[in-house]
């Protein structure tokens, strides 16, 4: 009991103090630095009119390698977790009419969807993160739909690696040709395109891209992992 | 966001979150967790970052929910009834 009331106070006093810390910083105001900077530099340094984009994938680029990162080691966790010899689906029966006849009709919108997320992220609020999860809600909805669906894993597997390996390559063009990784050399010395059209802002339509294919692949498969039940435990 | 929406949205993931933790049915839990994903990603649209709340939508209300489902379904859909008590005493 004691020990729960020292807990209490000990978390409120944090509290307090955190509360008291953050109240002092100015929140959408025009006072910061960093972010005016990236709003005014914006379209002459990156090309594109998205400015979210343009910091996640040109400013803080090294920081989203870490972030793929994170969930290749993520996805490669989950299938040395349910790593299993022989396993299959143990669904007895097929989604309902409804659920396969629409799973049928959405998804190849919803797949159109996803990719129209990455490729224009930097027009349009989207990027790579959100484009590849809705790719991967789709697999899961045809998972739901048909017992016996599969994903090809020898298109899927190679896919994922090709992807974040062409993440690394792409960086280190960039050091080749400009001096430090992930260099936009297609922005920067090729100037490439329009401001405001698909075809501009350097290499950020080519990240998000890979970023989409990588994280909708690495998705899909933690889905396919989960969903498969080894034969041997049944049930 | 008017301010009344904003409030009733919050509102809503609160009582949601509330019911995600309280009810014994796991399964209907995981459809109250999602229900916070949801509101949450209104209230991200309605806050001007459309593009968070794709990912909220989308990683919170479809993947995280479906991967707890296979979970469930792996494991018992029903909580143990060892701490039968309620929220007030349980901590």
């Amino acid at each position: 009991m004691v020990k729960r009331i020292l807990a209490i106070i000990f978390i409120l006093v944090i509290g307090f103090w955190i509360a008291n810390a953050l109240a002092k910083v100015p929140f959408g105001e025009d006072k910061m630095l960093v972010g005016k900077y990236y709003l005014e530099n914006v379209k002459e340094q990156t090309g594109a009119i998205n400015a979210v984009t343009a910091v996640v994938v040109n400013y803080r680029g090294f920081d989203t390698l870490g972030e793929v990162t994170v969930l290749f080691i993520a996805s490669t966790g989950v299938a040395a977790l349910l790593w299993r010899r022989r396993e299959e689906r143990s669904a007895e029966v097929d989604g309902s009419l409804i659920l396969k006849t629409g799973s049928r009709v959405l998804l190849p919108f919803i797949m159109l969807f996803g990719a129209y997320i990455f490729i224009h992220g930097h027009l349009t609020p989207g990027g790579g993160f959100p484009g590849g999860a809705t790719i991967a809600t789709a697999f899961l909805m045809i998972y739901l739909a048909y017992k016996e669906y599969e994903i090809d894993h020898n298109l899927f597997e190679p896919l994922e690696g090709l992807s974040g390996v062409s993440y690394v390559a792409v960086g280190l063009i960039g050091l080749a040709i400009g001096g430090y990784f992930l260099f936009d050399w297609i922005w920067q010395i090729w100037e490439v395109g329009d401001i405001g059209r698909l075809l501009s802002a350097g290499f950020i339509p080519i990240i998000y891209t890979i970023i989409g294919i990588k994280v909708g692949t690495e998705l899909t498969g933690i889905i396919d992992r989960m969903i498969k039940e080894s034969k041997e435990v049944e049930g | 966001m008017s301010e009344w929406v904003g409030i009733f949205i919050v509102a809503l993931m609160v009582l949601s979150a509330i019911f995600a933790v309280e009810w014994r049915d796991l399964l209907a839990a995981v459809v109250g967790m999602a229900a916070v994903s949801l509101f949450a990603s209104i209230a991200f649209f309605f806050l001007q970052a459309p593009d968070v709340a794709m990912t909220e939508a989308a990683i919170g209300a479809a993947m995280s929910a479906a991967i707890f489902i296979f979970a469930i379904k792996r494991t018992q859909r029903y909580e143990s009834e060892e701490e039968g008590t309620g929220w007030w005493v349980r901590w």
